[in-house]
């Protein structure tokens, strides 16, 4: 925790201040620019950081373990994909409750899936991604990147 | 009224969580002491990264500008095709219906069929805010498996794609935004 922070301000830091000297109006813009992006997020944000205290209080350990831990096996994965396929969650909004999983015992490949379903395939917004491919070819790609999903996870968890 | 109601609608959430937390350690309601102790690392853990993460955003955003790569991207292809759709798609951030638009525009431009699903690939697996966010949250080996895993299967669903609708009249359809 200590070293994200340490990395990412640093990483800031010196990035600002190549920036600025090479180009200084263009440095406060891209400030400026980052900081309403934060601005954006930083309700919906705090709001789901609220809501992952609250399930890391009332959802046991044990209970993520034995359904999303590394022996759930083919339900976890089933679990993982499916909820992923269907929930419209703002990626960055993910990430926090991807952490809490795995810090209450969820197993790689189970995050990894649940991660990769969420972005790549859109349930909720298939009518959306017919209007622009067709229906066929939507449906093709929802279905090809859930299976690739699951792959993705097995092949992540296998490695770390 | 109803206005007022809309405006500060997202800060109902925050506001409760407060009024609950206050009154969690007036009466000493320990569940709630405890779920506000949660609240507080996640809090910290979060102000004293992504803040930063956004300034690294936004720099980004000001140096490669989206839209003048978008301008230069198109048919290109072979390998040099899919690098800079793939470079193109990093520097986007939001969620998957916010590529459907570029990707039109990509067709629109004459890329290829491989290109435009290898865009919306990389797209969902590489946008550089999300990166940055994963790694953060999940460290960096996790982010570093994870992508090195997802783009070789991702520029393979492009392949794959091209070979099942080459020749089927695929097209990419302009969607308007109703409003």
């Amino acid at each position: 925790m200590i070293n994200n922070a340490v990395i990412f301000i640093s990483v800031s830091v010196v990035l600002t201040l190549v920036s600025f000297f090479i180009d200084r109006k263009k440095t406060l813009a891209g400030l400026k620019k980052g900081l309403m992006m934060f601005k954006n997020i930083a309700i919906p944000f705090l709001n789901i950081l609220i809501l992952v205290s609250l399930l890391i209080y009332v959802v046991p350990p044990d209970i993520i373990q034995e359904y999303l831990g590394a022996k759930s096996g083919a339900l976890g994965l089933a679990i993982a994909a499916i909820v992923g396929s269907i929930a419209l969650i703002p990626g960055f909004i993910s990430y926090p409750i991807a952490s809490m999983l795995i810090k209450q015992g969820a197993s790689y490949t189970v995050v990894a899936t649940f991660m990769t379903t969420l972005m790549m395939v859109g349930i909720v917004t298939l009518p959306l991604e017919i209007k622009y491919f067709g229906k066929k070819v939507a449906i093709i790609r929802n279905i090809l990147n859930f299976f690739i999903a699951v792959v993705i996870g097995l092949l992540v968890g296998l490695i770390l | 009224m109803k206005k007022i109601l809309k405006k500060y609608k997202p800060y109902i959430w925050l506001l409760s969580f407060a009024i609950f937390t206050l009154v969690s350690f007036l009466i000493g309601f320990q569940p709630g002491k405890d779920i506000s102790i949660n609240f507080r690392q996640f809090f910290i853990e979060m102000v004293t990264f992504i803040p930063f993460l956004f300034i690294i955003i936004g720099l980004f955003d000001v140096w490669f500008p989206k839209a003048k790569i978008e301008k230069h991207i198109g048919q290109e292809s072979g390998i040099k095709g899919i690098i800079l759709v793939i470079m193109l798609a990093m520097l986007q951030a939001g969620p998957l219906y916010g590529a459907f638009p570029v990707a039109y525009i990509l067709y629109k431009k004459g890329a290829s069929i491989k290109n435009i699903f290898i865009y919306l690939g990389a797209f969902s697996c590489l946008k550089i805010p999300m990166l940055g966010i994963e790694m953060g949250y999940l460290g960096w080996k996790f982010t570093l498996v994870r992508t090195l895993v997802s783009l070789p299967l991702f520029i393979g669903i492009g392949y794959l794609m091209e070979y099942r609708l080459k020749n089927k009249d695929f097209k990419v359809n302009e969607v308007k935004a109703k409003n």
